[in-house]
């Protein structure tokens, strides 16, 4: 008979045996870890595309994985599949193509391009002005049929599930900038529920295009500090004026712990608790008191069974707008009270910007990556301390820590805050 | 041990009209589809109706930051709280739970319009494109297109501020959100949820993708079974559909009156070849409808119209259960995408409360990918 074990409630335990990702800072964990820990940026002038008349001209993009030409959808699935492939390589489960669990995959909202809309208008022979009819017109020749499923929301997840041969309905998904939790979150929800012994999550995105840029810089959401790249992502600092777009990808194999143990996989970490809430106050800015924050951080902890004093090191949401520190900063000391100065924060976006879609994923990869290395990433670019923000924020350079549970924390435009709690085995 | 589903609040949203009750007479033969052939010839759409956006959206400031597709899913997911004695009752809300099922905000047609002619006679296009979506796009535009902000302005204009997912993918995201939702309620992961979704057909952004496939109907109104026989091709509608869905106990214990039992929703996603779609639907019915009795049920499916995957659908219903009646919600109110399939269920649901029928079995078959299937029964 197999062992059974159990969390404080009662529910199936869920371990983490497989993790990959790529961001600006390289392919694969290792990479990552080092760039990380060094204090490296991976923030750079744009290439991809001319910057001319832009405010922000700046970005994390990962331009080491050819995309030609570049698409948001297929750079999106080609990092999806470089970090699943690390993942479930390194859980060394189910065998290739055929991943014995379900698709939990977070994915940038599709939509079609700048430079397929000039092709059929191109293609619509309209020498006069331009509408939506003569680009319709171009689509009824049927020489565009492939850009239908390209710019269709379901197909990465489809093309993910297919090419790794995960089992059902995979499922993509959007909370904005938490993305990447709600689909670590859903997995860890489907493997309590007995549903399925193993889950692939995975949070990605490959979308920084002129438009895409220029939607966030509308909203006075980035750093325009241009001069030098890699000091504009200034997380917590008084001096902070937005994010910087990133971008990457992280796939995590998700596991009933019975079951990694039974096959004797190894045990990277146990996803402990996740909690989540809604803010119904505006569509970009928090609730002004902070409660949902709050709620969310108090719930994950809770929802691992622990209590905030358990906490000993938080990998930030920390973007590096005015807004979402502060907020952030606000959430973390009333949950964590007093302590709260003396458990170290840092954020990942300092050095690979805000990978949007991913983050979730991302920062959940880093910080179980932190349980094991004992040594916290630091937040470079911090040199103006915020007074009003009394944490430490690890500033500038890793630290050696023993850190043995970690929380993770994930807020979205649309009031979407999530947050994770991660825990080192042994499971007790 | 799972909890038993209920469905206690509907919020539908059509060519048809508002509230289920309207589109009741699909169920006496009675109700002729609503299209616009010309405003977007040669291209057929069932158009929504037209709304009183004061009645479910309070502020006028709220209804300026939505687009369309926005406004019809805050407006249903207004109507479904009311049926479910839910407005307004801000500790219940706080707790509720969200999933929804969604696309993107359509485009700025005149801006990208002036682009696409400019750009051709640009010195430096890039350049040029940049210059005008820097001066031109509405700096809110961008709030109006997101996938996920269709929950956030649930959660602004409603308060349902449990927590949201968004679930992204076409017909398959608004089976996955109802199957999810189901799950998580039969599993004790929450108590009450606000499930559903909105579509806008009436865009030319969105008919452009699916004609650059050649998947849309362009000849007069045919039913959906009528179709695939002339080549095939679904009609866009536009609309929006909401549920509220609870266990029974927490129903219960807040006085609320079901409109249906949700006894089961699964999905799976197969490889199409030729008669993958008809095996995989009668997998489904396997999985989640071995109770369905045809003598007092109904059967209604999502049809499409595109040839092959809809004579397959059918041919496995008729396989299933020869004698049951099976309703097009195609024919009633067009293909409303994401919105289809929780569509199909609150109809369903609706029809169940009324009497029609005291089961019903609803279908979806994605027009590229994903099938899934809800059963419910009455209370």
């Amino acid at each position: 008979m197999a062992s059974q074990h159990r969390d404080k409630f009662g529910r199936p335990i869920v371990a983490v045996t497989g993790m990959g990702m790529v961001t600006s800072l390289g392919a694969g964990k290792a990479e990552n870890w080092a760039a990380l820990t060094a204090g490296r940026s991976g923030i750079h002038t744009i290439t991809r595309f001319p910057i001319e008349g832009l405010r922000t001209t700046i970005a994390g993009t990962v331009d080491f994985v050819p995309v030609e030409p570049f698409c948001a959808p297929m750079l999106s699935e080609r990092l999806a599949t470089l970090a699943a492939e690390e993942a479930i390589g390194q859980a060394a489960i189910g065998s290739p193509g055929d991943f014995p669990g379900e698709l939990f995959i977070a994915v940038p909202p599709v939509e079609m391009e700048w430079p397929q809309r000039e092709a059929l208008a191109k293609a619509s022979g309209q020498a006069g002005d331009i509408t939506y009819d003569d680009l319709l017109k171009a689509a009824g020749t049927g020489d565009f049929a492939p850009w239908h499923n390209l710019f269709l929301f379901g197909t990465v997840a489809d093309r993910i599930s297919e090419r790794f041969g995960t089992k059902g309905s995979p499922i993509s998904l959007s909370t904005a900038c938490s993305s990447g939790a709600t689909a670590i979150q859903l997995g860890v929800e489907a493997i309590r529920r007995g549903e399925t012994e193993a889950v692939l999550a995975i949070g990605t995105d490959g979308s920084v295009h002129a438009e895409a840029l220029i939607r966030f810089s509308l909203l006075s959401a980035l750093s325009t500090q241009n001069e030098p790249p890699e000091e504009a992502a200034k997380p917590f600092s008084k001096n902070r004026d937005g994010f910087v777009m990133g971008e990457g990808a992280a796939a995590l194999v998700l596991e009933d712990y019975d079951h990694a143990l039974a096959r004797g996989a190894r045990i990277l970490g146990i996803v402990a608790g996740c909690g989540e809430k809604g803010d119904g106050f505006h569509r970009t800015r928090s609730s002004p008191s902070g409660a949902p924050i709050i709620a969310a951080i108090a719930e994950a902890i809770a929802d691992a069974g622990l209590t905030p004093d358990a906490v000993d090191y938080i990998n930030a949401h920390g973007t590096g707008t005015p807004e979402n520190d502060k907020m952030e900063a606000l959430g973390v000391t009333t949950v964590l009270g007093e302590r709260a100065v003396h458990v170290p924060i840092s954020s990942n976006k300092s050095m690979i910007g805000h990978t949007l879609t991913a983050a979730g994923a991302v920062e959940a990869v880093v910080s179980l990556m932190t349980i094991a290395e004992g040594r916290l990433p630091p937040t470079i670019n911090h040199r103006v301390p915020d007074p009003t923000i009394p944490l430490d924020v690890v500033p500038n350079e890793a630290r050696d820590a023993s850190v043995t549970c970690v929380l993770s924390n994930s807020f979205g435009f649309g009031g979407q805050n999530t947050c994770l709690v991660f825990t080192a085995e042994p499971v007790t | 041990m799972t909890r038993e589903v209920w469905i206690t609040g509907i919020g539908l949203v059509s060519s048809q009209g508002e509230g289920a009750e309207v589109h009741m007479g699909a169920f006496d033969g009675e109700l002729a589809p609503k299209v616009d052939a010309e405003r977007f010839a040669p291209f057929v759409v069932h158009p929504a109706v037209p709304l009183e956006w004061d009645r479910q959206i309070a502020k006028k400031a709220d209804q300026r930051q939505m687009e369309p597709w926005q406004r019809l899913g805050v407006y249903a997911a207004g109507l479904a709280l009311e049926d479910a004695g839910a407005k307004g009752d801000a500790e219940l809300l706080g707790r509720m739970q969200m999933i929804v099922a969604a696309g993107g905000g359509e485009r700025d047609y005149a801006v990208d319009g002036q682009i696409l002619s400019g750009i051709r006679n640009a010195a430096d296009p890039g350049v040029f494109l940049n210059e005008r979506l820097m001066s031109d796009i509405r700096p809110t535009l961008f709030l109006a297109q997101l996938s996920n902000l269709l929950a956030g302005n649930i959660a602004i204009v409603h308060g349902v501020t449990g927590a949201s997912r968004t679930f992204m993918g076409e017909e398959q995201c608004g089976v996955d959100a109802l199957r999810i939702a189901h799950a998580r309620i039969g599993a004790g992961q929450g108590d009450i949820f606000l499930v559903g979704g909105a579509y806008n057909a009436e865009r030319p952004d969105v008919l452009l993708i699916y004609e650059m496939a050649r998947l849309l109907w362009k000849d007069a109104f045919a039913s959906v079974w009528d179709r695939p026989g002339e080549g095939g091709g679904f009609i866009p509608g536009s609309g929006a559909a909401f549920l509220v869905v609870e266990t029974r106990e927490h129903a219960e214990a807040r006085g609320a009156t079901p409109v249906a039992a949700l006894q089961a929703v699964v999905s799976d996603q197969v490889r199409r070849s030729i008669g993958a779609v008809g095996a995989s639907v009668e997998q489904l019915w396997e999985r989640a409808a071995g109770e369905f009795k045809p003598i007092s049920g109904a059967i209604l499916s999502g049809a499409t119209g595109i040839a092959g995957i809809t004579e397959e659908e059918r041919g496995a219903l008729a396989k299933l259960m020869p004698g049951a009646p099976v309703h097009s919600t195609g024919d009633i109110f067009g293909h409303m995408i994401e919105a289809q399939f929780p569509a199909g269920v609150a109809l369903a649901a609706a029809a169940i409360k009324d009497n029609y029928f005291r089961q019903a079995v609803v279908t979806s078959v994605g027009h590229m990918r994903g099938e899934g299937l809800a059963f419910l029964t009455a209370v």
